[in-house]
C-alpha cells in the first residue's frame, strides 16, 4: 500500500524524471494491443495493455491522476516481456519506460518490513556477489544430494509451499557440486582460433546451469573461439533493474564493464537472453554518466548470443550435426527476440541438425511466463499464460522443446511438469542440445 | 460521477466485475487513437450481451447518461473519445463470430470482434471479406461499422458499408431492432442498415451484424512503381483507371513516409525516391498477369524509374503490412501526429497532390503525404507538437485550407476515418446547413435525450479543438 505522502512524492518523481518525449511518442494507434500476453490474458482489459500503461505512466505525469494502487497494479503485472516494441511503429522504447516508472515507484514506497528484507537480501545481500551465489547454489545441491529432497518431498513437507512453488522445487536442475562451481579457468584455448571471445557467464547460469556454461563454451571452441572468462565479472543487473533497484543495477553495470573492456576481445558472449538484453542496454542504463556511458556503448556493440556466433561463424556448416529422429520446436526467449533482434539463428542452428524435425510452436514467440521472478510474484497470471503457452507447445507434439534463457527453461520444466508430461518431453537449452547433436555425430 | 443509485442498478444488469469506474480503468479508456483528445469517463462497462445493452440503454436514457461505444480505440477523429463523459461501452465480451453460412455468403458476428480474426476466419473457407482498414490486427468489426471503415482494398472492393447486409441495433430508448437481412433484395421501409454505419454510435448501439461475403480471388500479384516527382506517381493513378484497369490496391507513399516506415519495418523499400505506389490485382491469373504488365507500362510511360514486381507471397505481405504502419511509423518522427483524410474523385488525384504540396509550404510545414490513391483518398499527416502552439495553428490553418480544397475538387472533408469531434467545425464545408440540420433531425428523432455519444459529428457553437478534462 502507498501512502498518500508517498503518492505525492512519486508523482513528482514521474514528472521529473519519466521521459516526456518517449511518452508523447506513442500515438495511442493500439498496434501493440495483440503482442502483450496481459492484455490477452486479462481478457482485454486496456490497463494491462502497454498503451493503457503508457497512457496511465503520462497521466500520472500529468498530474491527470495519482499513482494510486491500480496504477501499481498495471505496471506490477506488465511481464516486462517487450513484445510490444518490435511492434511498435513509432518505436516507443517502452521498456525504459518501463524501467524508470517501477524505479520511482520502488525507491520512494516504504516496503513492508518483511518485503524490505528480502529484497535487500537478494539485491544487495546475494545476486551481486558470484561466491554467495555459489553457496547458495551450494545449499540447495546440498538439499538434493544429502536426501533431504527425498525426505521432503515423501513427508509432504513441501504442500506447505504454495502449488506453483512445490512444482518448481521439482524441475529445478541438479545443481552440481561446490567445487565444480568455483573451478572455472579464465582462458581456455581453441585449436586455430580465428575469434577472440569473451564470455559472460551470468549469475545463474554458472551456478545451476553450469553444465550448459560448459556446453557453451565448447561450442565456441569449435566455433574458432578462443574463450576468456574474466573472473570479477558480476550479474548484469537485469533482475534489479527490471525490480526497481536501478542504482544497484548500475553498480554492477560499472563492473561489468571494467573487467571486459581490459581484454579487447572481439566479443562478448552471453547464453541467456535475459542477461543479454539488459547488458546490450548498458548505454541507455549509464547514459547519463559521462564517465561511463561511452565505455558502456563500447562493451554493448560487442555483445552477441550464442546462438548469433553460432550462426555467424557457421558453425553450423563447420560442424556435422547430427540427433536421432525427434521433433523439436523452440521457444523464443523474449528478450533475445525482442531486444537483442535475434529470433531466427537459433532456429537455422536447430534446423541444421540431421536426423530431427524442426516444427515450428504457434506463438513461439510469446512470452512463456516466466519473466525473471514474475512466475513467483505473480504466479496466477504467471501459470495462465504458461498453461496457454502449453496448449501451442503440446499440439507442436514435440519431444524437445529449445529455449536460449534460463528462467524460459525452468518455465518450460514446469510446464512440462505441470502437465504430467515428464518422461515424454524435455525443455533443454539450445547450447545443451548443439553439442549434443555435436558430440552424436563424433561419436 | 455517476449517482450511487444508478451505479448499483447498473451493477445489477452487468455484474460487479464489468462495472469499473476506478481512476486507472477510467483513464485508459478517456482516448482513441486521435491525438490531442482526452477526457475521463465516468465508467466503463462492458456488457456480456444485447439484452444487456438494452437494460444499460434504458437507465441512461433515464438519467440522461450519455454512452459512448467502444471497440479498441483505433478511431482518428476522436469518435470514442468521450468528451462528455458519461459511460464507456464495451465489448470484450461480445466478440464471437456466430455462424459462417456457405450458402447464403453471410458471415454473421457480434461488434467485439477483431476484424482480422474474422477475415482469417472466412478466408480459412474460401470466402473473403474486403474492407482491411490498417488498423485490422486490432480494430474490431464493430468499430469498423461504426466508423464506416475504408481500407487498402476500399478502390476495387467498396468499404465497409457495401459489406452489411443486416444489424442488430438497441436505440436510446433501450428497444432493439433488427434491420435487413441475408437478403440481396430488400426494400422493406428506410434503409436503416445505411443509416447506421457510419454513424458513429450517435443513433444507435450496433449489437450484431451480418456480413456480405464473397468468393476468396484465386491468386494476387503485387508490385511497387518508383517514382522522382510526385505529380507522375498521381497521375499514373488517373491513367490506369482511366484505361479501364481497376486494381484491388493502388498505395500512395511520398519519400518522408518511405523513410519512417523503412526505419520500422526494415524491408529494403526505397528511400532514394520521391514517391512510390503500392498495385495489387487479384482475381484468375490470367486477368491479374495481364492488368500487371498494362499498369507497370502505363506506370512507366507516366515516368516511373522503376518497376518491381514482388517475388513472394511474403514480400507482398511485408510491403502491406510497412504500408499499413505508415501512419503510426510517421509517429516517431515528431511528438504529435495530425492526419486527415480529405478525399477526392480520383481523377483529381494529381491536382490534390499538387495543393497540399503548395500548402504545407505556405504555412512552413512539413506534410507528408500517404494514401488509398486509387479511390482519391489520401492521407496528408503532419508531424508536429502539440506543445508549440504557434505550430499547432499553422497547422489548424493548412488543414482548413486542405479541407477547402478538397470540396472545391469535388471532393469530402473525410474518406473513411469519420468526422467525430475532429472534424466536426468542418461537416458544413460538406454539407450545408440544409445538410447538416436534415441530418440533426434524425439525430433529435431516434435520440431525443442526445445521450448516444454526444458532441460528435455536429460542431457545437463555440468551437474548441482540444478537450483534457478531468
Amino acid at each position: 500500500m502507498t501512502t498518500l505522502k508517498e503518492q505525492i512524492i512519486i508523482q513528482e518523481e514521474f514528472k521529473n524524471r519519466m521521459n516526456e518525449d518517449e511518452l508523447l511518442n506513442c500515438m495511442r494507434c493500439g498496434f501493440c494491443l495483440p503482442s502483450c500476453p496481459t492484455y490477452v490474458e486479462s481478457g482485454f482489459k486496456e490497463t494491462h495493455s502497454p498503451r493503457g500503461r503508457i497512457a496511465l505512466m503520462k497521466a500520472v505525469a500529468d498530474g491527470l491522476i495519482e499513482p494510486d494502487e491500480d496504477v501499481e497494479r498495471s505496471l506490477d503485472l506488465c511481464l516486462g516481456c517487450r513484445a510490444c516494441e518490435p511492434v511498435c511503429p513509432s518505436g516507443v522504447k517502452y521498456g525504459h519506460l518501463l524501467e524508470e516508472a517501477r524505479d520511482i515507484i520502488n525507491q520512494n514506497k516504504k516496503h513492508s518490513l518483511p518485503v524490505k528484507a528480502v529484497r535487500s537480501l537478494v539485491f544487495n545481500g546475494l545476486f551481486p556477489h558470484q561466491n554467495r551465489m555459489r553457496a547458495a547454489a551450494g545449499l540447495l545441491g546440498f538439499y538434493q544430494r544429502s536426501g533431504l529432497q527425498s525426505a521432503a518431498r515423501k513427508t509432504g513437507m513441501l504442500n506447505w509451499l504454495p502449488k506453483n512453488l512445490t512444482a518448481m522445487e521439482k524441475v529445478l536442475p541438479q545443481v552440481p557440486k561446490l567445487k565444480e562451481m568455483k573451478n572455472r579457468p579464465s582462458y581456455l584455448s581453441a585449436d586455430k582460433p580465428i575469434k577472440k571471445a569473451a564470455f559472460f557467464t551470468g549469475c545463474l547460469m554458472d551456478t545451476m546451469f553450469l553444465e550448459t556454461n560448459n556446453a557453451t563454451i565448447k561450442l565456441l571452441q569449435l566455433a574458432g573461439c578462443e574463450i576468456h572468462i574474466p573472473q570479477n565479472q558480476a550479474c548484469c543487473g537485469a533482475l534489479h533493474g527490471h525490480s526497481g533497484e536501478k542504482q544497484a543495477a548500475k553498480n554492477l553495470a560499472k563492473r561489468n564493464i571494467e573487467a571486459f573492456e581490459k581484454l579487447d576481445a572481439d566479443y562478448i558472449i552471453t547464453n541467456a537472453g535475459g542477461c543479454g538484453a539488459f547488458l546490450i542496454d548498458y548505454g541507455h542504463l549509464l547514459k547519463d554518466d559521462r564517465e561511463w556511458h561511452e565505455r558502456a556503448v563500447k562493451f554493448s556493440q560487442k555483445l552477441k548470443d550464442i546462438s548469433e556466433i553460432l550462426y555467424e561463424l557457421e558453425f553450423h556448416k563447420k560442424v556435422n550435426l547430427e540427433l536421432p529422429g525427434q521433433i523439436l520446436t523452440y521457444q523464443d526467449s523474449c528478450h533475445l527476440r525482442n531486444v537483442m533482434k535475434t529470433s531466427a539463428a537459433p532456429r537455422t542452428l536447430l534446423n541444421s541438425i540431421k536426423g530431427i524435425e524442426f516444427r515450428e510452436m504457434k506463438d513461439a514467440d510469446r512470452c512463456c511466463g516466466s519473466a525473471g521472478i514474475y512466475n513467483i510474484v505473480e504466479s496466477d497470471m504467471s501459470m495462465q499464460i504458461l498453461d496457454h503457452k502449453m496448449i501451442q507447445a503440446k499440439s507442436a507434439d514435440a519431444a524437445v522443446i529449445v529455449t536460449s534463457n534460463p528462467g524460459c527453461l525452468l518455465q518450460m520444466k514446469l510446464g512440462i511438469e505441470r502437465e504430467g508430461l515428464s518422461g515424454n518431453v524435455k525443455a533443454v537449452h539450445i547450447a545443451d542440445i548443439l553439442l549434443e547433436a555435436a558430440v552424436h555425430k563424433e561419436t | 460521477m455517476v449517482d450511487v443509485q444508478i451505479k448499483e442498478e447498473l451493477i445489477a444488469v452487468v455484474g460487479a466485475e464489468n462495472y469499473d469506474d476506478s481512476k486507472a480503468g477510467r483513464l485508459v479508456y478517456s482516448y482513441d487513437a486521435t491525438p490531442n483528445f482526452q477526457s475521463m469517463p465516468d465508467a466503463v462497462i462492458s456488457p456480456r450481451n444485447t439484452q444487456e445493452v438494452s437494460s444499460i440503454l434504458k437507465i441512461c436514457s433515464n438519467s440522461g447518461i450519455p454512452i459512448v461505444p467502444r471497440g479498441s480505440g483505433t478511431n482518428l477523429c476522436a469518435g470514442t473519445c468521450p468528451t462528455e463523459g458519461g459511460i464507456v461501452l464495451l465489448f470484450k465480451h461480445m466478440n464471437k463470430v456466430i455462424e459462417i453460412d456457405k450458402e447464403n455468403l453471410t458471415v454473421t458476428v457480434q461488434p467485439g470482434v477483431i476484424t482480422l480474426d474474422m477475415i482469417n476466419q472466412v478466408e480459412a473457407r474460401g470466402l473473403f471479406y474486403p474492407p482491411d482498414p490498417s488498423s485490422m490486427k486490432i480494430s474490431t468489426i464493430g468499430g469498423n461499422i461504426n466508423e464506416n471503415s475504408g481500407g487498402l482494398r476500399g478502390l476495387k472492393y467498396g468499404v465497409t458499408r457495401d459489406y452489411v447486409m443486416g444489424l442488430e441495433a438497441v436505440l436510446a430508448g433501450g428497444d432493439i431492432i433488427r434491420t435487413g437481412g441475408k437478403l440481396a433484395k430488400d426494400v422493406a421501409g428506410y434503409d436503416f442498415t445505411r443509416l447506421l454505419v457510419g454513424s458513429e454510435g450517435t443513433l444507435g448501439i450496433v449489437t450484431e451484424a451480418t456480413l456480405k461475403l464473397i468468393p476468396l480471388p484465386e491468386s494476387k500479384k503485387t508490385m511497387l512503381a518508383l517514382y522522382q516527382d510526385l505529380e507522375q506517381a498521381a497521375k499514373s493513378v488517373s491513367k490506369i483507371i482511366a484505361d479501364k484497369i481497376i486494381p484491388a490496391t493502388l498505395e500512395f507513399l511520398d519519400q518522408p513516409t518511405l523513410k519512417a516506415v523503412e526505419d520500422f519495418a526494415q524491408i529494403g523499400l526505397p528511400t532514394d525516391v520521391q514517391a512510390v505506389l503500392l498495385i495489387e490485382q487479384d482475381g484468375p491469373i490470367e486477368v491479374v498477369e495481364k492488368d500487371m504488365q498494362n499498369m507497370a507500362e502505363i506506370c512507366k510511360k507516366q515516368g516511373a524509374v522503376s518497376v518491381q514486381l514482388a517475388n513472394s507471397e511474403m514480400e507482398a505481405e511485408a510491403l502491406r503490412t510497412a504500408r499499413r504502419a505508415a501512419l503510426s511509423a510517421l509517429a516517431r518522427l515528431k511528438p504529435t501526429t495530425i492526419l486527415e483524410d480529405a478525399t477526392v474523385p480520383r481523377s483529381e488525384i494529381a491536382n490534390m497532390v499538387k495543393a497540399i504540396n503548395e500548402i504545407s509550404k505556405k504555412y512552413g510545414l512539413s506534410i507528408c503525404t500517404f494514401g488509398h490513391a486509387g479511390d482519391g483518398n489520401l492521407h496528408p499527416t503532419c508531424p508536429a507538437d502539440a506543445r508549440d502552439k504557434d505550430e499547432m495553428k499553422r497547422v489548424e490553418n493548412a488543414f482548413e485550407e486542405i479541407f477547402i480544397k478538397a470540396i472545391e475538387l469535388g471532393g469530402t472533408i473525410t474518406g473513411e476515418h469519420g468526422v467525430g469531434v475532429m472534424k466536426a467545425p468542418y461537416l458544413e464545408l460538406k454539407l450545408g446547413q440544409a445538410g447538416i440540420d436534415a441530418m440533426k433531425a434524425v439525430k433529435t428523432a431516434l435520440d431525443p435525450n442526445n445521450i448516444l455519444n454526444p458532441g460528435k459529428i455536429f460542431a457545437k457553437d463555440d468551437r474548441k479543438r482540444v478537450v483534457v478534462a478531468q
